[in-house]
Parts: structure tokens; sequence; C-alpha cells
């Protein structure tokens, strides 16, 4: 069972209804498979509020298995890069061979390198 | 004149623990097959799935305590064979889960009154005498606390929400809080399996589940109906005497594995 609707609830809950989305927003969904390994985005989904998102999330997204933690962050708390300048903001300059590191050779059984 | 002094043969004493068993596996196949109605009919798309997968989820705790219940009347009666081939009258489940959903609040009370009851009712049997039965109830309880998640979060967000959703949900409370007390009614199975320690007291179980109810009702600013009358002795679905719905429901549910007796897929 969930807890106490608190004050502080109540506020957060505003909070997410002036998200886009009224009172359904998007929330993006973050699954680990494994201890150590990182949080993946696995997709999106709407809910009222965080608590119903991890609830959704769980359905949606981990109702088969392997997972074993859920992060669920509102969309709209995420900046992303526009595409417009993807250009000037990711060509890494090819021709720095430097920068890749693929010189030396990685030990077999390193994995999630 | 005395009357010629007949002793009437006792009656077959029906198998305690198969009753039992039935009565556990019903309630969830019922209410099971009451909640797949909700798929492609959820509000939201996440809602949906949520309710399809608690669904499976109650069908799959069906299957196992009608597998166990075949096993124990040993006559050859499989979880499929109890499922699909019994009569209305056969079935043991409470009213309350074969009433029709209604709308969204509706079935949101019904979970939740039910989720209670089966997170109670499920931990006491965590500590039954009959390993197994021990067993499925271990594992149908992880399932169960996160039913009650669900279902008493909604409660909360329907209570305490707009005021059409707080009237919805307490008129689905009125019409359910009189088949709450079927729940908790005991007659000759219920002391015999008591006493073998195989199920619970379920007079304590009914003050735990009022204690966990009335909290979240509460909360969601609702209120709880006056208390019903209980009536002892009051048949009910536990000895097969069920409301008109069942009926339909058992058609629908039953009409394919009827038409093609024996089908494997």
């Amino acid at each position: 069972m969930t807890g106490t609707m608190t004050n502080a609830d109540r506020e957060a809950a505003e909070q997410v209804r002036d998200l886009p989305g009224g009172d359904w927003p998007l929330w993006e969904v973050f699954t680990q498979s494994g201890q150590g390994a990182p949080h993946e985005h696995a997709g999106s989904l709407h809910a009222a509020d965080a608590e119903q998102a991890l609830q959704n999330a769980r359905d949606v997204y981990a109702r088969r298995g392997g997972v074993i933690s859920l992060w669920v962050v509102p969309s709209g708390a995420i900046t992303a890069s526009s595409p417009g300048e993807s250009g000037p903001f990711f060509d890494p300059g090819a021709d720095k061979a430097y920068r890749h590191p693929q010189f030396y050779k990685v030990p077999r059984g390193v994995r999630g390198l | 004149m005395t009357a010629p002094s007949v002793v009437p043969a006792p009656p077959e004493a029906p198998n305690a623990l198969f009753e039992l068993l039935q009565r556990l596996g019903d309630d969830r196949l019922v209410l099971g097959h009451r909640l797949s109605e909700w798929c492609g009919h959820g509000p939201i798309l996440e809602e949906d799935i949520a309710l399809a997968n608690i669904a499976l989820d109650l069908i799959g705790e069906a299957t196992m305590l009608l597998r166990l219940a075949g096993q124990v009347e040993g006559q050859g009666r499989d979880e499929d064979a109890l499922a699909y081939l019994r009569e209305a009258v056969d079935f043991r489940n409470c009213r309350m889960v074969e009433l029709p959903n209604g709308d969204f609040g509706f079935t949101i009370a019904r979970q939740f009154l039910f989720d209670v009851y089966s997170v109670v009712l499920l931990d006491a049997l965590t500590h039954s005498a009959h390993e197994e039965l021990a067993a499925i109830a271990a594992k149908a309880l992880k399932e169960a606390r996160y039913h009650v998640r669900h279902s008493g979060d909604w409660m909360l967000k329907l209570g305490d929400g707009t005021e059409e959703s707080h009237r919805r949900v307490q008129r689905a409370l009125d019409e359910l809080w009189r088949f709450t007390p079927e729940l908790f009614a005991t007659d000759d199975i219920d002391h015999a399996m008591r006493q073998a320690n195989i199920a619970p007291d379920l007079g304590v179980l009914h003050e735990q589940w009022e204690a966990l109810v009335r909290d979240v009702i509460d909360r969601a600013t609702l209120t709880l109906p006056h208390d019903v009358p209980s009536a002892p002795g009051v048949r009910g679905g536990r000895q097969g005497f069920h409301t008109e719905h069942l009926g339909h429901l058992l058609a629908e549910m039953q009409i394919v594995a009827r038409s093609h007796p024996g089908a494997k897929w």
C-alpha cells in the first residue's frame, strides 16, 4: 500500500500536473538488468504520478523478468541536444586517431566495457 | 404407535481440504476472468496492461490451487477439468468476485477489498500445516502484495481525486460492502481446516482486514459503509449459492473447452 497523501505529495502531484501531458504526463523508464549494470533507457509511458509511473513501468517493461531496478523520470526533466546542431556537437574529428582507445588489447572476461 | 427407527445413513463427509482448495482457487479463477474482460478497454494503455497482468497472476494462482485440489480429490480431475467442466453450483468462489465489472471505480474497489483479503489470508496460509498449500501461498503472497499496492494506490487517487471519481468509488464501496461478510463467514469446512492447522481463524483475519481497509478508506477521504449485520449460517458462494452472474461468466469462460473436448494448444 502506498503512503499517506501528505501536503508534500499534493504539491508534487500539482507540479507533475504542470508537466506536458496534463493529468497523464509522460515518463521515461530506465531498467537495470543486473548488479553493476547501467540503467538503460527502456521506453516511455504515461502515469499520473511517480508511484504510478513505477508501477506502470513494472507492468510494461519488467513483467517478464530480467529487471532488478527501475528508474522513472518525468520526460520534461530531460534536456536533449538539438538535432540541428548534431554536426558541430558530435563530429569527433575522425582525423584524431589518438582519441580512440583501440591500441591495446582488452583481457578476455572483461565485459561491459 | 412408534415410528420405525430408521437411522439415516450419515451424509458422505465432504472432503474438507478439497473444498478449501476450491474456495481459494475459484475466487482467483473467477476474479481473474472478470479482470481479463478489461483487456483492450482500460482507461489508458498502461492501466490496460496492469489489469491484464494482475488477471494473469490470479489465473496462475488458480491453476496451482485447482491442480492441488484435483490431486486431493483423487478422482482424476486436473485443473482444466475443474475450471472448465464444473457447473455454477459446483463453484465455491465468494459472490463478490463474480459481479460484473461495472465502471473502473467499481473494478478498483472490488480489487482493493479482495487484494487486502488475499494478503492477510495468504500470509496466514504460509504457516499452513499443509506444505504444498503453504508453498503456493508464499508464491501468491508476493503477487498479492503487488496487487494491493496497485489497487490501494488507485483507491487514494480516485477517492481523493475529482468529485466524480470520489462519487463513483464511494458508490462502488457502498454496493460491495454487503458482500464482504461472506469472505469471513465460517462453516464446518473452515472449522475442520482450522482444527487441522491447515487454514487460519477467519475471525482474526476479519479484524486485520478491516483495520487495513479502514486505513486506506480514511486516507482516500471515503466513508466506510455502516456495518452489515452478519448473518451466521447464511449460505453463499462458498456453498455453491451464486448470483445470476456466475452462469453467464462460466458460459463464456468454458465454451471453448467444452466445444472442443480434450483439445490441446
